[in-house]
């Protein structure tokens, strides 16, 4: 039964992929200008030869639907091209980033489900107190600022009058230190993006945090852990917030595709070598392979953490389970 | 045959007065590492096939040229020690350095030039440099011998900066197309430093050569470009004494702050050859401006005097012609246009376009780079409502990104638009492109997108572009550019401010005519 879902769950994503695929390829194409032109911008101007032989050289000189049968046969190899930009297959560059991406996310989001987590059980606690009205302040405030404006203002308070932090990038190139010395310069580098990467989330794990526990502390059982003499340590740790936390889990796995893509400006604002910068850059640059690149990476990403996630429910809830 | 040597050693000494500024006095320093910021990301690092400053100022530490100029548009000895210009300028004789070799250590050959010089014809954007080569003879392993179809006094400027990188043969050569080739981004020149690591979007690492044909330089050990994402960031880290060198900085308010900087000094030599001009450019075969008094017109009504001084505060510098004042071309004495409203309103009351009710005459729309807020965005803003004031209603036309706006000016699908035109040191290279009948082009961005066309100045370009006395040619160069000013296919507007920001502990600075698109084998860092 669960092979056969699994399974199932399988073509739909091929389908959904492939989807992905066509619909990308012909929404970028839809852009005023190509690659050719900006090749020959970065030139400095080039001829009519010239921009004939950089069109035939990438096959930007062939139909339309040509192009896109060629891709998907060379995508369906493994092939996703090469780089229209860099001069480099588009995997390599790829592959080279997304270690840095994935660091990037996974921190912010550890961050902001921790400290976003502990805010909610803090604030549940006395919903009308000072603590309680400070942490729906901080998240309206962190929720509502635009996540660009954030990293600005961290890197000219943190950075610049205060310099703790570095501006940008994820080491410092010019120094030449070992593997030990390179993992606490990542770790430096890391803090001012992750902040403000997980600031989003945190505002909203706080807030989730602190209606589910809310909800959940109104509960006729929590009021029979309490009758019985459980200490409150326990009735919030063991009682509640295993319960409260069931929604906050599930939000967590359907953010990791937003949070991917918060990566993006994140990532451009502090230079961070990940596939956010290389996005940017590649959209800019009408780079069609690098950008549908990326695009058929996070979708496989999201999709395979879709499908993980809905596995995973299918296991741990036998409601789910027994459904017909 | 005439030998240039002769007057090498006092141009030498000139220079070298002239270009090391505050640390003249001191002995180089040998070692150490010179960090260069950019926000300049290149698509690889062979200068070959590929122009502009992100490729040129790690391709000419990687890279060497036959010549090299200083600060006085004077040739030196590079990997030609010493060569001749034919009589009839139709040839030029490059004697080698012997010993010379690629980093791989394999030795530089004439054969190498001669495969070069081919790759350049063939594939770099700039057809006028090597247009003109008919074949390049070989006559021995150090000597090569390069022969135009007529003379070509350009030449010797082309081969110098980024423009004719010496390639090997034996890496190039093997049949791949030179413009994809793998070798562009692992690439083996011969220059003073050896690429080590190049990653792109984040730092590119250069490693001295310690074989370098040039005996006891480089004096740096390493030189680190690396990226930053913009420009207040790069300033920013630039203030906190993490980078010794920011080049091509434009940015005014940047500049001003970095001024205010003691450990930095901020100068815009350095950058003569590059000739980067701003300007506002006319689609000629609009039904309004194909009319030469309306253009004239607008270009009275504009204030050049306001946009260098007001909105750049004074960093830039005004421009009246095609070449720029550092070039032994430029023409200082033609029509200025002093803004006169007076006189806007006049001829565009003579070519008959009268104001309607509300003081309207006729409504174009302005198209601008996008990304170039200061030098593009802010002036364009400054001409709509300077241009009302004599009746002409403009309509900015903003683009999202730089392909978006190359495809309506090389289409010529626009009315107005400002535009940045380098002229790469020669106005061969590139001034002539933009004024010649021949180069207009439907598709092909910094063409002569203006749609203009003089057969008399296609005659006069086409004469100083082979004359070779250096004074006939200026007289040459300047009446064209007299013929251009009067029949106004753009306004000049200001030269881009381009500064070089560096560390004061940097001796011998690059402020040649190429600046930081130079070898940096004379640069050093006092501890």
């Amino acid at each position: 039964m669960l092979l056969w879902t699994v399974i199932r769950r399988l073509i739909y994503s091929v389908i959904l992929v492939v989807a992905v695929l066509v619909l990308n390829f012909l929404l970028i194409h839809l852009a005023p200008g190509d690659p050719a032109d900006v090749i020959a911008g970065e030139m400095g101007g080039a001829t009519e030869e010239v921009l004939a032989s950089i069109r035939k050289a990438y096959g930007l000189d062939q139909p339309l639907y040509v192009q896109l049968w060629v891709y998907l046969k060379a995508a369906a190899g493994g092939d996703l091209g090469q780089s229209f930009f860099y001069n480099a297959p588009v995997i390599d560059l790829i592959l080279d980033r997304v270690g840095a991406t994935l660091l990037l996310v996974f921190t912010a989001l550890g961050f902001a489900i921790v400290v976003g987590t502990t805010l909610g059980v803090i604030a549940s606690r006395k919903p009308t107190g000072i603590v309680s009205n400070l942490v729906t302040v901080i998240s309206v405030i962190g929720y509502s600022a635009p996540i660009f404006w954030t990293g600005i203002m961290l890197i000219i308070v943190f950075a610049s009058l205060i310099p703790l932090f570095p501006i940008s990038n994820m080491y410092d190139v010019t120094k030449s230190v070992g593997p030990f010395g390179y993992a606490l310069d990542v770790a430096h580098h890391l803090v001012l993006p992750a902040f403000t990467l997980g600031i989003v989330y945190l505002a909203q794990y706080s807030r989730l945090t602190r209606a589910s526990m809310l909800e959940v502390l109104g509960s006729d059982y929590i009021r029979t852990a309490r009758a019985k003499g459980v200490s409150e340590r326990k009735v919030y740790g063991r009682h509640a917030l295993r319960n409260a936390v069931l929604p906050i889990i599930t939000i967590a796995g359907l953010q990791f595709g937003g949070i991917v893509s918060g990566a993006v400006l994140v990532e451009t604002v502090f230079n961070w070598p990940g596939l956010g910068t290389l996005a940017f850059d590649s959209i800019l640059a009408r780079d069609y392979p690098t950008i549908l690149g990326i695009l058929f990476f996070s979708a496989v990403i999201v999709i395979v953490a879709n499908l993980i996630t809905d596995l995973l429910y299918r296991v741990a809830d036998p409601r789910i389970r027994m459904a017909k | 045959m005439k030998t240039l040597r002769g007057m090498l050693a006092g141009a030498a000494i000139a220079t070298a007065l002239v270009v090391t500024g505050a640390v003249q006095a001191q002995e180089p320093v040998k070692g150490g590492t010179l960090v260069i910021g950019t926000t300049q990301k290149p698509r690889h690092l062979n200068p070959a096939v590929q122009s502009g400053v992100a490729t040129a100022v790690p391709g000419t530490q990687i890279f060497a040229t036959p010549l090299r100029f200083d600060a006085e548009w004077q040739p030196q000895p590079y990997l030609a020690e010493s060569w001749e210009v034919a009589d009839d300028g139709k040839s030029i004789t490059l004697h080698l350095r012997k010993g010379a070799t690629f980093h791989d250590g394999k030795p530089i050959t004439s054969g190498d030039v001669a495969f070069s010089v081919k790759t350049v014809k063939e594939n770099h954007p700039f057809k006028t440099m090597y247009g003109p080569v008919t074949s390049v003879d070989t006559p021995d392993e150090q000597t090569a011998v390069i022969n135009f179809d007529a003379p070509h006094p350009a030449a010797l400027l082309a081969m110098s900066s980024a423009l004719l990188p010496i390639l090997p043969e034996h890496v190039y050569g093997d049949g791949q197309d030179p413009k994809s080739h793998p070798a562009n981004s692992q690439t083996v020149g011969s220059g003073p430093f050896k690429l080590v690591e190049y990653k792109p979007g984040e730092h590119i690492i250069l490693e001295k050569n310690p074989d370098y044909f040039l005996e006891g330089k480089p004096h740096l050990d390493r030189i680190i470009i690396k990226n930053y994402k913009d420009v207040t960031s790069m300033v920013l880290a630039a203030d906190k004494g993490e980078i010794d060198m920011l080049p091509f900085l434009t940015s005014t308010r940047d500049l001003d702050r970095l001024k205010k900087n003691d450990a930095l000094e901020v100068t815009n030599q350095g950058y003569a050859a590059v000739g980067p001009i701003n300007w506002l450019a006319f689609n000629t075969k609009n039904e309004i401006l194909k009319d030469l008094k309306v253009r004239q017109a607008i270009a009275y009504a504009i204030d050049r005097n306001f946009i260098v001084n007001a909105l750049h505060s004074g960093f830039s510098t005004p421009v009246t012609g095609p070449v720029v004042s550092g070039s032994p071309f430029a023409a200082p004495d033609v029509n200025g246009y002093d803004l006169d409203l007076d006189k806007a309103n006049a001829l565009l009351d003579e070519a008959g376009h009268a104001r309607d009710g509300d003081g309207t005459r006729f409504k174009l729309s302005l198209d601008y780079i996008p990304g170039f807020a200061e030098m593009q965005k802010t002036v364009a803003e400054y001409l709509r409502p300077q241009l009302k004031k004599v009746g002409i209603e403009v309509k900015l036309r903003a683009s999202p990104d730089f392909p978006t706006w190359a495809k309506r000016v090389s289409g010529h699908d626009f009315d107005m638009s400002m535009d940045i035109v380098f002229n790469w040191g020669d106005p061969v290279i590139g001034v002539h492109r933009t004024y010649l009948c021949s180069n207009i082009r439907e598709g092909v961005i910094w063409s002569n997108t203006q749609s203009y066309c003089n057969e008399e100045v296609d005659t006069l370009l086409g004469q100083a572009g082979t004359e070779t006395d250096q004074a006939k040619r200026a007289d040459l160069y300047r009446k064209a550019q007299a013929m251009i000013v009067d029949d106004v296919p753009l306004v000049f507007l200001n030269e881009l401010p381009y500064h070089t920001v560096y560390d004061k502990k940097i001796g011998n600075a690059p402020l040649s005519i190429w600046g930081p698109m130079a070898p940096m084998d004379d640069v050093y860092k006092s501890q």
